[in-house]
């Protein structure tokens, strides 16, 4: 079942105009790469607590989303709103406002220990007790990087590596979490376990989590509401169930989608 | 045996995770000889000779090993400071010499050499204002930029440096009436700078602004992406090496007695690199490895029998670079060191 046939009237709210307010919205937001044009005026969001899906082929722009979040894309034209009010922070401040942000690839520190990694999520504290906490915080939720915290992050495998990831972000105590290709490059099992982390996140801790995958069934089990993506605009927005009723990214994945047209 | 000089490589794997202990003890090892068999006075002289280029070299890896931005014009910074403390604390009569005629101030030592420091941080800041923002091989080429432009400061600028002819006469340190004009007394004072500078490069290196620096060196967006200001970071350990070779400056003018251009071209630059990327980058005993091994080559080449003196400059380089080169090949991190270049 579709959500909304043509872009919503009001980015920030959700779906009709009356309905509540989106914590994170991007507002007709186009991000171009000199002549390469990256996103397209695009608008999705996501609830406070849910769990929003972003999918779609190599180059549809997905990562570009929490990038132009992040402050990490050359934003040409429309607004990221956070709380209902336009994010202006630099890079570094938007971790103070509530997001923090696990990239692709983990990049976790390699030379630094499992529990510094874990320490740079919140070093701008300055609170060692706070730190602390949610260092215990962390390392209950993921028990293998208790048992690896003196290990150098190089040491570990790549599923454990995105475990380190997002322990780190999870430092942060993060009102929202921008997960970027969380199950790229590990293994079946591994990737079983990265989306049973995701959701014990979201409904454990309640964080809102904005995610950007290319593992449609997994992440299609797990999320409230999904978006699909195809040459920088959206061209689907709904419920994860609508998304399997469409065959629309079937059709993204063949190329059959006019990604100029409106949204299906 | 065959097999391993066939095979350099085996020779090293032989030696396996000890490669670090062989390398301390034989460049240890290799000094105490040298100074027992040359005597007491050329020990001293080795042993402030090292001590300026350790500060120096750690003062760089601060920079290069911790923070991984590679910078060949940390010989700048140096040179500051050299001349801040000889223009302040020179009291040569020049104009009595016909030459350049530069203000002699006679101040004491220990007033100029926090000048020294403090100049050599304020032109930090300022150029490094400008070098945030490179990266990566455009931030050597700045770099290089900036060694070319001090030297020809230092050149050029007559009325402030005398340019070529130099500046001499300059001031031993004194406190209290006891000076260190003696040499053992002023190798005592440098060890102790090292030694300040060894430890305050420690604290830094263990503290979490450390971590954030070695954060940065491997990921710079990871760690802007989790709230650190990137360039804020590595403007600080920037100032923070160029006060230290500012330092370095200071202590190696007032050693001298005499310092001109000369002493901070950049060849020198390069070859305070080399002893960087020799020792090992981001360690701080991998720096004082690598000053101790490239004193050792530059004072050890004065006495080897074939080699007529007017090619020992020459031939120091050459066996350096071979060392680099031999380096690169089989152990890229250095002596000593926890990454490669």
């Amino acid at each position: 079942m579709m959500e909304n046939p043509t872009a919503p009237a009001n980015a920030l709210r959700d779906s009709a105009a009356n309905g509540p307010e989106l914590l994170l919205a991007l507002q007709n937001v186009s991000v171009h790469y000199g002549a390469v044009i990256a996103l397209e005026e695009v608008s999705l969001g996501v609830q406070r607590g849910e769990l929003a899906a972003v999918m779609g082929p190599n180059g549809a722009g997905k990562s570009t989303v929490l990038k132009a979040i992040m402050g990490l894309a050359p934003v040409v034209g429309g607004t990221v709103h956070w709380r209902g009010r336009p994010l202006a922070a630099a890079t570094h401040e938007i971790v103070k406002e509530g997001i923090a942000f696990v990239p692709q690839g983990r990049r976790v520190f390699t030379h630094l220990s499992v529990e510094e990694n874990l320490e740079m999520g919140c070093l701008y504290l300055n609170d060692r007790a706070e730190q602390s906490r949610r260092r215990d915080a962390v390392m209950e939720l993921f028990p293998v990087l208790y048992q690896k915290r003196r290990d150098f992050a190089s040491q570990m495998s790549g599923g454990q590596q995105q475990m380190l990831a997002l322990g780190r972000g999870l430092m942060a105590g993060p009102e929202a979490l921008l997960l970027d290709e969380p199950t790229l490059g590990l293994a079946p099992i591994v990737v079983k376990e990265v989306f049973q982390k995701v959701s014990e996140i979201n409904e454990r801790l309640k964080t809102t989590i904005f995610v950007v995958e290319h593992n449609i069934k997994g992440v299609l089990d797990i999320a409230n509401r999904a978006y699909v993506l195809d040459k920088g605009r959206v061209v689907h927005r709904g419920t994860p169930q609508s998304v399997r009723d469409t065959n629309i990214l079937t059709d993204v994945f063949l190329g059959r989608v006019n990604a100029g047209a409106p949204e299906e | 045996m065959r097999e391993l000089a066939r095979n350099p490589r085996a020779a090293l794997r032989l030696t396996g995770g000890n490669i670090e202990l062989w390398a301390n003890l034989l460049v240890i090892s290799w000094a105490v000889a040298f100074m027992l068999w040359q005597g007491v006075g050329f020990a001293i002289t080795l042993g402030t000779v090292f001590a300026i280029w350790a500060i120096l070299s750690v003062s760089l890896n601060l920079v290069v090993g911790f923070s991984g931005l590679l910078s060949i014009g940390h010989i700048g910074f140096f040179g500051i400071g050299a001349y801040a403390m000889a223009i302040l604390t020179s009291d040569a009569s020049y104009e009595q010499l016909r030459t350049e005629a530069i203000p002699t101030l006679g101040w004491p030592f220990f007033a100029a050499l926090p000048v020294s420091v403090a100049l050599a941080g304020l032109v930090a800041i300022l150029v490094g204002i400008v070098f945030n923002r490179f990266r990566d091989d455009i931030y050597v080429l700045v770099s290089f930029g900036f060694a070319i432009i001090s030297f020809n400061v230092f050149l050029n600028w007559r009325a402030l440096t005398r340019g070529a002819f130099g500046i001499h006469e300059i001031s031993r340190p004194e406190i209290g009436g006891w000076a260190f004009d003696g040499d053992l007394a002023f190798l005592a004072l440098v060890v102790v700078f090292l030694a300040a500078v060894m430890l305050v490069s420690w604290f830094i290196v263990t503290s979490s602004f450390g971590r954030v620096l070695t954060a940065i060196r491997e990921d710079e967006q990871a760690a802007s992406v989790f709230g650190y200001r990137v360039t804020h970071y590595k403007l600080a350990i920037w100032v923070i090496s160029a006060m230290m070779a500012g330092l370095a400056g200071g202590l190696f003018a007032s050693w001298t007695s005499f310092i001109d251009p000369n002493s901070f071209i950049l060849l020198e630059s390069i070859l305070l690199v080399s002893i960087v990327i020799l020792g090992g980058l981001a360690t701080i005993w991998g720096s004082l490895l690598g000053a101790m091994t490239f004193v050792l080559l530059e004072e050890g080449m004065r006495f080897l029998p074939f080699l007529p003196n007017e090619y020992v400059g020459q031939a120091r380089q050459v066996v350096l670079g071979i060392l680099l080169v031999l380096l690169m090949l089989f152990r890229p991190q250095g002596l000593v060191g926890r990454f490669k270049l």
